[in-house]
């Protein structure tokens, strides 16, 4: 396999290290997860089917892939609908003040979709401000939660990420492919069915299903407001987590058929995305002024009443953390009190929030972009390997994350062994103890190696792991628009690879990366689902914390939680749009 | 000071693609060197192969008597160019021209005046504080030459670097690369496939073809004596006649000619009668003859080019010619249609064995 001469070097080192870290926390979870899934708890160890069976045979848990497929797919196709339109008008017509709507989308794109659900519950739930409202009329609102909840929220969150990617798309469609059109005798709907649509639709197949993985992983969202209606990240969730005792074979089989879902759609994709037109960008489509007075008018009222629907729940968010909260109530008061309690209460929380996102963007983007390096320029079946890798997280969920990481290190590789008099006595004394970290642990009857249930690593693993694949894929392509004749150039010059690496390469990819760490910065932040599996009171995070507080009913403390964690975000988004020199994101 | 590089029996593979077969090559201390050939010759390869991107999988490469094979990219001490210049977009100019520089742990001082220098020499002074984005190409090129030879390289590897420059300011830095070159006086391989910049630059040139060298001579050799119809053809234009050997005696040859009277050449090898020999008349090679005498063509398209005056014509062959004459010393300029009377200058042509299409001229060598 080597070639004559090969050298063991510095990048060869690296791909060790990636296939190590890959191998230990997501192949092996895979390869554990898919067995587990074909082993039932009345049989461990022998291969059965029993849990397929099981799940296809039970009603209850074929409505939940019912459940989830049914919501996700009308979500997506609403969603879709929505953000092509939006793209549509503020790309090609004049919307006064689209500055501000623009910011106003994005930040709601960048607040967690459960924060949407939240306030939605606040506002038209049971006991909502909105239904007591309307209630004092007489006017009985129709119920938010379950179905319609669900979909409302992935809608009004969802849309965005469409919106984003058609407006991409549609701002290099070049605008003399529309004046052609014109000058051929389209108009009207016949150019955008004919011509602007059919451009982009590469776009918006791949956006719709992008849209569909992220909803159908979607755990906060029905867990909140979908009350009975179960989906499958619920399910999986409960299964592991059930009070008589969680069922880790189910749980996997369940998780099982998730990614089978997931990878049917990520290959749909995959396919769709590969088909894109290319188009020469002399001239860039620009804004036009609406003549018709009566179209500008709903032109105008679409764009900000869907705006408004979707920074709404943000907006009553943030309003609501300065509202006084007394036994459950909230009062009409203004205070700061939610904000005290916040810090006083939570703020282990906060910390923690700041230390694993820290701890796990530095190794994101470090190791990222090494391994980038790598899969680009040092092409070899080992870097192949890699690249498959950094393509499994797409189709793996959160809570699927967690439960695999929790299979595989909750007590770690435990080997059974006898400790001699002395030893024994300290274990017996400390309970446990701990070599370097969590990596070696000893109980009175076993070596555990790896055992990270409950530690703070466990979390920032899934987070790397998870993300740092999406920065591996972004620096590759950056890496790809730089000519390798610069890192010959620096070798030409008496630099060695690795030099050459840091003194050039990655100086030059840095505005790329430093952009696309800030976004990963910004979801890691507002990770729920797999921290959720993952966390107990020592480790629990700002979302994880935020997500017990509603669960509990104390609103006032989580909506503080979400603003803190909201100003956080806008923060970093100012910081990326400074650096990145941009006022838009570019998905 | 400047080294010699010797290339011995070299041999490039790529999976089971063949690109160099065997190649050895000598260049000396001091000269410029170019490898010329189509796209596709092996000729960046073999340029990649001394700075140590490509691997040898035969043979050796040496510096002076030290053999590279084994060295690393960054330990061959040479200076590059390369075709898209791959200046470091995130560094000033000068920082461009000092990272070299600052890798050999020279005093401050030391620097800071080999850079002052140099960009003296490729006259970039004013600009140094521009990133790269800022300059243009006749600009970005300065900096990478400047940047390659500051360090003082043993040998200065030069990859097509005028490629991507506009025709004026292409002639306009060929010359300055030339005189900064000789200045230094560093052993430079340059990589083209433009003949024109090829015989305009070197010392030697050594024309490329599918992995082999075909002839290595200087550009006045190269041109007017090419050992074989490959380099005939590859530089400059020649039209293609086949010829058959008449009588061979006291050193002159006669060649009967498919149409028109014979001609008789001297200095040819032995040859046997009757064979049939190439022969090749570059479109200056013709001379226009007075009426009756010579090969009569009929002009069939005329193309007046500044300079020159560019025809084809019909010579009866079955095939059309190309003739050219020079505008300052041309007495008529010919219409389409018109009827003329051309002969070959005897002692410019080239006339190659029919088989192996090398050169049938005493004296001519390859010198591969």
């Amino acid at each position: 396999m080597f070639k004559k001469g090969y050298r063991f070097d510095f990048w060869s080192f690296m791909t060790v290290v990636s296939l190590v870290f890959f191998g230990l926390f997501l192949i092996y979870p895979v390869i554990h997860l898919v067995m587990n899934a074909f082993q039932s708890v009345e049989n461990p160890g022998h291969l059965s089917a029993d849990n397929f069976i099981r799940f296809v045979t039970t009603p209850y848990y074929r409505g939940a892939v019912w459940n989830s497929v049914k919501v996700t797919f009308i979500a997506t196709i609403l969603a879709s609908v929505i953000g092509v339109s939006m793209a549509y008008i503020t790309t090609n017509f004049k919307i006064a003040g689209i500055k501000a709507l623009n910011i106003a989308i994005i930040m709601s794109m960048f607040s967690p979709p459960f924060i949407g659900a939240y306030s939605w519950i606040l506002m038209f739930g049971r006991a909502g401000a909105i239904t007591k409202f309307f209630a004092n009329f007489g006017i009985d609102l129709p119920p938010i939660y379950g179905f319609n909840g669900i979909l409302l929220v992935f809608t009004l969150h969802l849309f965005i990420y469409m919106y984003m990617y058609t407006k991409g798309a549609l701002k290099k469609v070049d605008k003399s492919l529309d004046e052609a059109a014109e000058s051929l005798g389209d108009h009207g709907l016949k150019k955008i069915l004919k011509i602007s649509l059919p451009l982009v639709t590469p776009t918006i197949l791949s956006g719709g299903a992008i849209i569909f993985l992220r909803a159908f992983a979607d755990y906060g969202t029905p867990r909140l407001i979908g009350e009975g209606y179960t989906t499958m990240p619920v399910l999986v969730y409960n299964e592991w987590l059930s009070e008589e005792g969680g069922d880790a074979f189910f749980a996997s089989s369940i998780a099982f058929i998730m990614i089978f879902i997931a990878i049917v759609v990520f290959l749909l994709q995959m396919y769709f995305s590969r088909k894109n037109y290319n188009m020469s960008m002399l001239n860039p489509p620009v804004a036009k002024k609406i003549k018709n007075p009566v179209g500008a008018v709903f032109a105008h009222l679409y764009v900000y009443l869907v705006t408004f629907l979707a920074f709404l729940p943000v907006l009553y968010c943030v309003m609501l953390s300065f509202r006084e909260v007394r036994h459950g109530i909230i009062q009409t008061t203004w205070t700061l009190d939610n904000y005290v309690q916040a810090w006083n209460k939570m703020g282990r929380a906060i910390g923690n929030t700041f230390k694993y996102g820290i701890i796990a963007i530095v190794v994101i983007v470090v190791f990222g972009t090494m391994f980038a390096y790598i899969t680009v320029r040092r092409k070899n079946i080992f870097s192949r390997i890699l690249d498959a890798c950094a393509q499994m997280p797409y189709v793996i969920s959160g809570t699927i994350f967690g439960l695999m990481l929790l299979i595989c290190y909750n007590t770690g590789f435990s080997f059974q062994t006898t400790f001699s008099p002395d030893m024994a006595a300290r274990i017996a004394n400390e309970r446990t103890v701990l070599i370097l970290g969590h990596v070696i642990v000893l109980t009175k009857d076993a070596v555990n190696i790896l055992a990270l249930g409950g530690t703070g690593t466990i979390i920032i693993l899934s987070y790397i792991v998870r993300r740092l694949p999406y920065t591996l894929r972004s620096s590759a392509s950056i890496l790809r628009q730089i000519s390798p004749s610069i890192d010959e150039a620096s070798a030409s010059l008496g630099y060695s690879s690795v030099p050459t690496f840091f003194k050039v390469t990655m100086p030059v990819m840095t505005p790329g990366i430093v952009s696309g760490a800030i976004l990963s910065w910004i979801t890691l932040i507002q990770e729920l689902s797999s921290t959720l599996m993952l966390y107990n009171n020592r480790t629990a995070t700002i979302t994880v914390s935020m997500f017990q507080q509603v669960s509990k009913g104390a609103y006032g403390v989580a909506s503080a939680l979400a603003t803190i964690l909201m100003v956080v975000v806008v923060l970093s988004m100012l910081l990326f749009f400074r650096l990145t020199g941009n006022t838009d994101v570019d998905m | 000071m400047a080294v010699a590089i010797h290339i011995k029996n070299t041999k490039k593979q790529y999976e089971d693609n063949v690109v160099i077969r065997d190649l050895s090559l000598d260049i000396k201390p001091g000269e410029l060197f170019t490898l010329l050939g189509p796209s596709g010759c092996g000729k960046t390869t073999l340029l990649r192969m001394i700075a140590g991107f490509n691997s040898i999988e035969a043979g050796t490469i040496a510096f002076d008597d030290k053999v590279i094979n084994r060295i690393p990219v960054y330990k061959r001490n040479f200076g590059m160019v390369f075709q898209n210049y791959a200046i470091f977009p995130n560094m000033t100019v000068y920082r461009n021209i000092e990272y070299g520089l600052k890798n050999k742990k020279l005093p401050k001082e030391e620097i800071k005046q080999r850079v002052a220098e140099i960009m003296e020499t490729v006259q970039i002074t004013q600009y140094k504080d521009r990133y790269p984005d800022k300059l243009s190409g006749g600009q970005q090129q300065r900096v990478a030459l400047a940047r390659a030879i500051v360090v003082k390289p043993q040998v200065l590897l030069m990859d097509e670097p005028l490629s991507n420059l506009d025709a004026k300011l292409r002639i306009e830095m060929r010359e300055a690369i030339r005189d900064i070159q000789k200045k230094i006086g560093i052993t430079t391989v340059y990589v083209t496939h433009d003949q024109e910049e090829a015989l305009a630059i070197s010392d030697r040139i050594a024309v490329m073809n599918k992995g082999d060298i075909q002839q290595i001579e200087a550009p006045e050799q190269i041109y007017l004596r090419p050992y074989n119809t490959f380099v005939a053809d590859f530089i400059g234009h020649s039209n293609r006649i086949l010829g058959v050997v008449k009588e061979q005696s006291g050193g002159r040859t006669t060649v009967r000619m498919p149409s028109g009277p014979d001609i008789v050449v001297e200095n040819l090898k032995p040859l046997k009668k009757d064979e049939e020999i190439l022969v090749y008349v570059r479109p200056e090679e013709f001379t226009f003859e007075a009426e009756g005498s010579g090969i009569k063509a009929t002009v069939l398209v005329k193309r007046f080019l500044g300079k020159y005056i560019q025809y084809i014509m019909d010579c009866g062959l079955g095939y059309n010619v190309e003739v050219s004459a020079d505008t300052s010393s041309a007495e008529h300029i010919f219409s389409e249609g018109d009827t003329v009377y051309l002969g070959v200058n005897t002692r410019r042509i080239n006339l190659f064995d029919k088989q192996t299409e090398t050169t049938l001229i005493e004296g001519v060598e390859s010198n591969v």
